[in-house]
């Protein structure tokens, strides 16, 4: 079944780390409400049959007022048919998740949240610029479980200077022993034109280790595995079944159509990507406009994604529908390659599937590029 | 004869000398303004990217004064150091040059190199101030520099602008006033100078020419004096815009032979056209075979394409008889040529005429100038390649060529030029004020040290403001070593370079350091040495690479990601594999850009 991205975005500040699309002025709020919801009618023909899915990502999506959401999901039900069962999650910064405001999401369809956790170490979040402290990092979850909301994620990062491995050790038992079904850990990346990587090149900010970022992947594997959790994806980890629904989505190839700024959508064949500018995008469709830009994926494109994303999960890369899906040259070729991993303990290979071993894991783009089939 | 005037145009880069040239082109009505595509004298698409001149042409203007027709020649000259042989030439063929002098920068050291060539040769000498339209025009200053570097009068000297036309139906009368008509024996056997030779993929080599004594006909047999080669004269003619056949070349014009010529080779500058039934005895004075002065390894960047680039270099020869080259192989680059070029400009010209031209990406390895050895046993070997220097137990000594440089400079640029000159082994031999802001430096350094980055070092130490000419003066006994570099213990021949031994230290430190930063990081440690024989004198580690996987890989990462992985699978095509180690290309170039 298909899904749906809207990306909402606002945040309260902005973290030093992050890149996403987003602005900390919210005056154009609701005009923003309004070109999304005609995005959504826009794009009603998009989807035939039921979605699957809904993930309202940014930004801080739970930064907007309760009127809004509940208009942006009107023009959802209003122009598409949505499973009963489908995954519908919102990602919430903890100082958003008030009792109020829980009171108010109950009202709306969502049934996940993505909570932006990141460290429960108050010195590691005002390092990062987050708008919560640790205490409220803790409470918010327990809250939301009491008011109900049990499928929870929680985000985490590693890998950044001050986080030593007895710290990370530390957050990570902390998640486990929220008791939450999902968490998602992610190796901080300098991404440039972010406050952190102008801190980096100024001299002001120590660069990232690789040698930690690696160290404390290993315990994270170690820790979560031990518990009960699924290493699914290089960054997410689930108990038995409690995948994420929308996220594997992209990694199946499945398809979603992408609502609000910088937005991408994909049909199985093309991707659409929309601008990364609030007022671009919204004068685009109150013209009545959609603002996508249309990539077509080659059948390379096409393999090289398939192969890029399975192999980060733990399913692997499936030889036999490699073969069905983009033909034997492709097949042929990528035994070749496959060829330069023998001495190399970085690949398990049975019943016709290519996963990632532990170590593989740690050079999950190093494979894929090696893997990858391109034209000169 | 009477009414002809060959003369040339002596300018240094920027001064304005194409855009003269097409207001000369249009005064006499040779082309009409339309026709002006800008600057026309330089027709390849480098050479006006660069706005220089690298290969020289020909154009016959004709005008009127009263009921005499006269013809103009201008002879075109390139502006680089690295064609001052064919520059000698074409100055040879003239019986006057206009001086063309930007207002607002004053004299330059190509200009005074090239001003001495045409005095050495008499000819008379039309001083030009050029860009008088920019506000930046000191005319009094830049005057005053021209008198006191010819001794002409203050008013002989033609205010101009190429820009707003100023000053041209001035500078056309000074050239029939005052440039002389070329003197020649019209009953003399032939004897016609080659200044200049272009290709044509239809017709062959197309040789330029003055003739100095008799003429030359459609048909004759000629015989070029120095090759010893014989040809028949398929077309003769004088050189207007395009090509005008004729069926006869007369003693004192300037034009062009077409007789069937395949490779530029055969046809040298400086040669003497004669005719076999009747041929003059002597040729013409000043011939020189034209040598390569710096010499680098050029290697395909994809290892399959040898064969293309070899295909690639031969066609480049056929109109570029300067460079020269022989197959040779590396272990870390495969198979490739060792090339020898003019200068370090030509190098690059050649480079990205391979690129656009030919569709070909090369790898260039560092240049180096042509050594001779002494080896213990009296031999005596040119060393074109850092491999050829023989064994530290069997070499007795090593020369060295050296050039004198003339640099010249602001005032208060002359402390840093200074440095920067002694840093590269120069020993200054005169420094004169032209001007009480302007200073000549000369200096003895070794051609060695120029190869690398002094003229962009001396650009940047004098904010633009110095320009730089040399002539090479011989060899000299040096200090020479050559500086091995290692991977993890391998050595990559194609880093390897021949250098003093004062320099090698800090040389094969900042080769050690850059490659540090240019080699990626492999899932093992990789050693980074410099080395002279066996005694390793500088040393880097580059870590190994523990991690290498995208953390976030959702709706938009997932192209954006997949793109950065085909990038850099495409770019790790183009590595080169010495041991275990993969090099990028560009880390085989960037030791010519240290700091």
């Amino acid at each position: 079944m298909s899904g749906i991205y809207i990306h909402i975005p606002f945040c309260k500040k902005a973290c030093h780390y992050c890149d996403f699309h987003f602005s900390t002025s919210l005056q154009y709020a609701d005009e923003m409400v309004e070109a999304i919801c005609k995005e959504i009618s826009m794009k009603r023909d998009r989807i035939a049959g039921n979605v699957g899915s809904i993930y309202l990502g940014g930004g801080t999506p739970s930064i907007l007022p309760q009127a809004a959401l509940q208009r942006i999901f009107d023009a959802i039900t209003h122009n598409f048919s949505v499973a009963g069962d489908a995954e519908i999650t919102i990602e919430a910064n903890p100082d958003d998740l008030t009792p109020q405001k829980l009171k108010e999401l109950k009202a709306l369809p969502v049934n996940r949240f993505s909570v932006g956790v990141q460290s429960f170490f108050n010195e590691d979040l005002i390092w990062m610029n987050r708008a919560h402290n640790a205490q409220e990092a803790e409470t918010c979850i327990k809250r939301s479980q009491d008011a109900g909301f049990e499928n929870l994620t929680l985000d985490l990062i590693y890998g950044y200077p001050m986080l030593t491995d007895e710290k990370w050790l530390n957050n990570i038992a902390k998640a486990i022993d929220l008791k939450v079904p999902h968490i998602s850990a992610y190796a901080l990346t300098v991404e440039p034109r972010t406050a952190l990587a102008h801190a980096i090149k100024t001299k002001k900010q120590t660069p990232v280790n690789d040698s930690q970022s690696a160290e404390q992947f290993i315990i994270l594997m170690k820790a979560l595995t031990e518990v009960g959790f699924e290493h699914y994806e290089i960054s997410n980890f689930a108990s038995p079944g409690c995948y994420a629904v929308h996220n594997t989505n992209y990694w199946k190839g499945v398809n979603y159509i992408g609502i609000g700024p910088s937005a991408h959508g994909f049909d199985g064949q093309n991707r659409y990507m929309n601008p990364a500018n609030n007022t671009l995008y919204i004068e685009k469709l109150a013209g009545n406009k959609l603002p996508e830009i249309v990539e077509e994926l080659s059948l390379n494109d096409r393999f090289n994604e398939y192969l890029m994303t399975s192999l980060r999960t733990m399913w692997g890369t499936d030889l036999q529908k490699i073969k069905t899906a983009f033909g034997n040259d492709f097949l042929e070729e990528t035994l070749h390659n496959l060829r330069n991993f023998q001495d190399k303990d970085w690949l398990l290979i049975d019943e016709n599937k290519i996963r990632l071993s532990q170590n593989g894991k740690l050079f999950a783009d190093h494979i894929a590029a090696e893997l990858f089939i391109v034209n000169d | 004869m009477k009414h002809i005037r060959n003369f040339c145009i002596i300018a240094h880069i920027d001064h304005g000398k194409s855009t003269l040239a097409d207001r000369l082109l249009e005064y006499t009505a040779t082309i009409s303004q339309r026709e002006a595509q800008a600057q026309l004298l330089d027709n390849m698409d480098l050479e006006r990217e660069r706005g220089i001149t690298i290969k020289s042409h020909a154009i016959q203007m004709n005008y009127k004064v009263g009921d005499i027709e006269y013809n103009f020649n201008l002879i075109d000259t390139p502006g680089h150091v690295d064609f001052s042989y064919e520059v000698s030439r074409s100055i040879a063929a003239c019986e006057g040059a206009l001086l063309i002098v930007d207002a607002s920068q004053g004299i330059q050291a190509q200009t005074i190199s090239n001003l001495y060539l045409a005095l050495e040769h008499d000819l008379e000498i039309i001083p030009i101030l050029n860009k008088m339209d920019l506000p930046g025009a000191m005319p009094e200053e830049v005057k005053d520099q021209i008198i006191d570097l010819i001794g002409c009068k203050r008013e002989e000297i033609i205010p101009a602008s190429g820009k707003t036309g100023m000053g041209i139906p001035d500078i056309i009368q000074a050239i029939v006033d005052r440039v002389p008509a070329p003197v020649g024996e019209p009953d003399a056997p032939l004897q016609a100078l080659i200044f200049d030779s272009v290709f044509n993929s239809f017709r062959g080599i197309i040789a330029y020419y003055k003739v100095v004594n008799g003429e030359i006909k459609k048909g004759d047999k000629v015989k070029f004096i120095n090759t010893g080669k014989e040809y028949l004269a398929d077309e003769v003619g004088i050189l207007k815009l395009d090509m005008a056949p004729r069926n006869v070349v007369k003693t004192g014009d300037v034009g062009y032979i077409i007789s069937g010529i395949k490779e530029a080779r055969e046809v040298k500058v400086g040669d003497t056209i004669t005719t076999v039934a009747r041929p003059s005895l002597d040729a013409i004075q000043g011939f020189e075979e034209v040598k390569p002065m710096v010499f680098a390894g050029i290697y395909p960047v994809d290892t399959d394409e040898f064969e293309e680039l070899r295909e690639a270099m031969h066609k480049l020869q056929l109109n570029d008889a300067s460079i020269v080259f022989e197959p040779e192989s590396s272990a870390a680059l495969g198979f490739g040529f060792r090339c020898g070029f003019l200068g370090m400009l030509h190098m690059e010209i050649i480079q990205e005429r391979l690129e656009r031209e030919f569709d070909m990406t090369v790898i260039t390895t560092v240049p180096n100038v042509s050594y001779i050895a002494h080896t213990t046993k009296g031999d005596e070997i040119i060393v074109n390649n850092p491999s050829d220097l023989p064994d530290p137990s069997k070499l007795d000594s090593v020369e060295e060529p050296y050039i004198k440089a003339n640099i010249i400079t602001k005032a208060e640029f002359v402390g840093p030029v200074m440095s920067l000159c002694i840093q590269k082994r120069g020993i200054i031999v005169n420094q004169s004020y032209l001007t009480s802001d302007r200073v000549e430096l000369v200096f003895e350094m070794p051609m060695g040290e120029i190869v690398f980055d002094f003229y962009d070092k001396l650009k940047t130490i004098s904010k633009g403001y110095a320009s730089f000419d040399y002539h090479q003066t011989g060899y000299r006994k040096s200090d020479l070593v050559r500086l091995d570099m290692l991977l993890n213990d391998e050595p990559v021949d194609a880093l390897s370079s021949l250098i003093h031994r004062s320099n090698a230290y800090d040389f094969g430190k900042k080769i050690c350091e850059k490659l540090r930063e240019l080699i990626p990081r492999q899932q093992f440690e990789i050693k980074i040495q410099a080395s002279i024989g066996a005694k390793v004198i500088a040393r880097e580690t580059l870590s190994a690479l523990r991690k290498d996987v995208t953390a976030k890989c959702y709706g938009g990462d997932i192209s954006r990601k997949r793109k950065l992985l085909e990038k850099q699978k495409k770019g790790k095509k183009r590595m080169r594999q010495v041991g275990n180690v993969e090099i990028p290309q560009t880390a085989f170039m960037a030791v010519l850009k240290l700091d």
